[in-house]
């Protein structure tokens, strides 16, 4: 058995989704932040269902990629009922689709999402007319609260036991613009509004995207977003980090330091603590905090204030998306420029958002700049960053000449984030860290043990030489700048390790921690991004990204020596 | 009755729009949005930096970029 969830974009799809089946797809307050199709089982009454959860799409003749994904699945795979869940708010949009998916006469169930927020506004709907007229089951919904969901699945079962009534032939439009009509006629005769009044949304809004306000509203949040989170992780990394090496000092009187085990024991230790101590205080808070940004529904917000901004990159708005993704992971960033319809924006969305510095590199820039050198250092190299990425959008428009089309994006109303989703997707992103970044950074300190007991380490320190010389960095540098390919974080916790495990402040000047920093910003993306880009843009263009990323490292580190070697 | 583009038109003007302008695609994607001709529609904002502007049509908020927004021509009503 299994069932399918089809909606137009922003209606809680996977919301619903992850009511049922665990915290599995990525949800937000945006449009297209499900770009691939999830798919779980899930026990309702006694029957195994699976259940997937496809891409938001407006219209079965969808355009860009993940609209197409949707359509491709529903006409290709056995789905045995289709769930249509509707924005309730939203009737007369989201009853287009619905109109459409009758059309396939397949068992089909309608839930109107989002129920209660539409009653707020002054909705009245009529939904057992409407069922009536459909002769489809329509049933009220509100995924977020878990209300009315195990209804909504009886309902289904019930559905796909019984055989598809044809659809009535005054239900069937030949084309979109007729399909309007209808849906909107439909809308009509079932939903009764109230005047629009203004709601607390439009007070919100004059502020947040008032012409001046709303950059000092952003540049506010943003600001207090870093400060948060600088503040929590420095907070939780020097006590840890203190007494991971007062347990190192104890174990070097303990076991000595010449031994295979030895090293491998400290391997270990580093690891362990990289994790623990580097990343987790600060990836966290980072991932809690965009989490909530995202499902209020701040986000589309950002992309109306920057779309003039984001043209002089040669984008516009929407790509701000995979940027502010990017922040978390370069993964999703990449994976999300799907929203995109043209290819040729999509390379330049994703060759710019594998320069944004994600969580792992946050890490890199806050457990070395930030702490050493002071939150300030690290807030310069952010807004460096930006410039540089600025820079580049300019270059590559250059080389590409044509014009894009530009943004069309829906402005979501704001939701109140309720604490299980924002907890559960950040719990989601950070066991992707647990059980897939850590045992890596783990696998690769042992490693690092390794090389240094055979003293393999200066063949390869000195096979980078030239870059290290270059930067003017000490040639250790060389085996952390190799191993942050696997994981950008594995570069600063190894050069820990490769350091001698000694204090940074000991071992690098202040200059040669920022060069460190910023070209381990910029250079190529860690391998599972790699991976990302192949399979969204394919191979050539994998390469020319990771290529311009280490030019854009080079020139963006040497930058820095050397304005570093005057004013420093 | 005047027929404009939308960037032409005053914050908090409500338009009827009469047509789209650049082909096909363009239109089926805007229909996609909700945006249909015949439809009313209130400007509520415009950015700055030529930044989008924003259109309330059939109770969704849709932000259109300048260039296409140059494109729907609207009469004010």
């Amino acid at each position: 058995m299994r069932f399918a969830l089809v909606g137009q974009p922003n209606c809680g799809k996977s919301t619903l989704f992850n009511q049922v089946a665990g915290y599995k797809a990525e949800t937000g307050n945006f449009h297209g932040t499900t770009v691939t199709f999830t798919e779980s089982k899930v026990r309702v009454s006694g029957a195994v269902i699976h259940l997937v959860d496809l891409p938001g799409t407006y219209t079965l003749e969808g355009t860009n990629p993940a609209e197409a994904e949707a359509q491709r699945y529903l006409g290709s795979e056995q789905v045995d009922v289709i769930i249509n869940v509707i924005d309730a708010s939203h009737l007369a949009q989201g009853l287009e689709l619905t109109l459409e998916l009758m059309t396939l006469n397949r068992p089909l169930v309608v839930a109107l999402n989002m129920i209660d927020e539409a009653k707020r506004t002054g909705l009245r709907i009529d939904g057992p007319g409407l069922q009536q007229r459909l002769g489809v089951p329509v049933l009220p919904l509100i995924a977020n609260k878990g209300q009315g969901v195990l209804p909504l699945f009886s309902k289904a079962l019930d559905v796909s036991r019984r055989s598809t009534p044809r659809i009535d032939n005054h239900l069937e439009a030949e084309n979109d613009v007729k399909r309007h009509q209808l849906a909107g006629e439909l809308a009509g005769q079932y939903v009764r509004q109230g005047e629009r009044r203004i709601t607390w949304r439009d007070r919100i809004d004059d502020l947040l995207l008032h012409p001046f306000w709303g950059y000092i509203a952003m540049i506010a949040i943003l600001f207090a977003f870093f400060q948060v989170v600088y503040g929590i992780g420095s907070s939780i990394e020097g006590p840890i980090m203190a007494a991971f090496n007062g347990w190192t000092d104890q174990l070097i009187l303990l076991v000595g330091t010449k031994t295979l085990w030895a090293e491998l024991l400290f391997g270990l230790l580093q690891g362990i603590s990289g994790g623990l101590a580097i990343a987790l205080p600060y990836l966290i808070p980072f991932l809690f905090g965009l989490g909530l940004l995202e499902d209020i529904g701040y986000l589309p917000r950002i992309a109306f204030l920057m779309d003039g901004l984001m043209h002089r990159l040669g984008l516009h708005g929407k790509a701000i998306v995979p940027f502010i993704l990017g922040y978390g992971c370069n993964i999703p960033a990449v994976m999300s420029t799907r929203i995109l319809e043209e290819k040729q924006d999509r390379f330049l969305a994703a060759a710019l958002a594998v320069l944004v510095p994600c969580s792992a590199r946050l890490a890199v820039v806050f457990g070395l700049v930030a702490f050493y050198l002071g939150p300030l250092w690290a807030l310069a190299i952010y807004l460096f960053n930006i410039l540089v990425i600025a820079l580049m959008g300019r270059i590559l428009t250059r080389l590409q000449p044509e014009q894009t089309p530009g943004l069309i994006l829906e402005i979501p109303v704001y939701r109140i984030p309720t604490f299980k989703t924002v907890f559960g997707k950040a719990w989601f992103r950070v066991r992707e860290f647990l059980v897939e970044a850590w045992p890596l950074l783990i696998a690769g300190s042992l490693a690092l043990a390794i090389l240094t007991y055979f003293n393999i380490s200066p063949a390869l320190n000195w096979a980078l030489r030239p870059v290290t010389w270059f930067l003017g960095l000490p040639a250790e540098t060389g085996v952390p700048l190799i191993f942050g390919v696997l994981r950008k974080e594995l570069s600063l916790i190894m050069l820990r390790q490769a350091l001698g495990g000694v204090d940074f402040a000991a071992a690098l000047t202040p200059l040669q921690m920022l060069t460190f920093t910023v070209f381990v910003v910029f250079y190529i993306p860690c391998l599972p991004t790699l991976t990302t880009l192949r399979r969204e843009l394919g191979i050539r263009p994998m390469l020319l990204i990771a290529l311009n990323t280490v030019i854009v490292a080079m020139v963006a580190a040497l930058f820095v020596r050397g304005l570093g070697a005057l004013i420093l | 009755m005047v027929t404009n583009n939308l960037l032409q038109v005053q914050i908090g003007t409500t338009v009827r729009i009469q047509s789209f302008e650049g082909g096909k695609a363009l239109a089926s994607k805007l229909r996609q949005y909700g945006l249909f001709i015949g439809d009313q529609a209130r400007v509520l904002r415009m950015g700055v930096f030529a930044g989008p502007v924003l259109l309330e049509v059939n109770g969704r908020e849709i932000a259109l970029g300048r260039e296409i927004a140059a494109k729907i021509n609207v009469e004010t009503i």
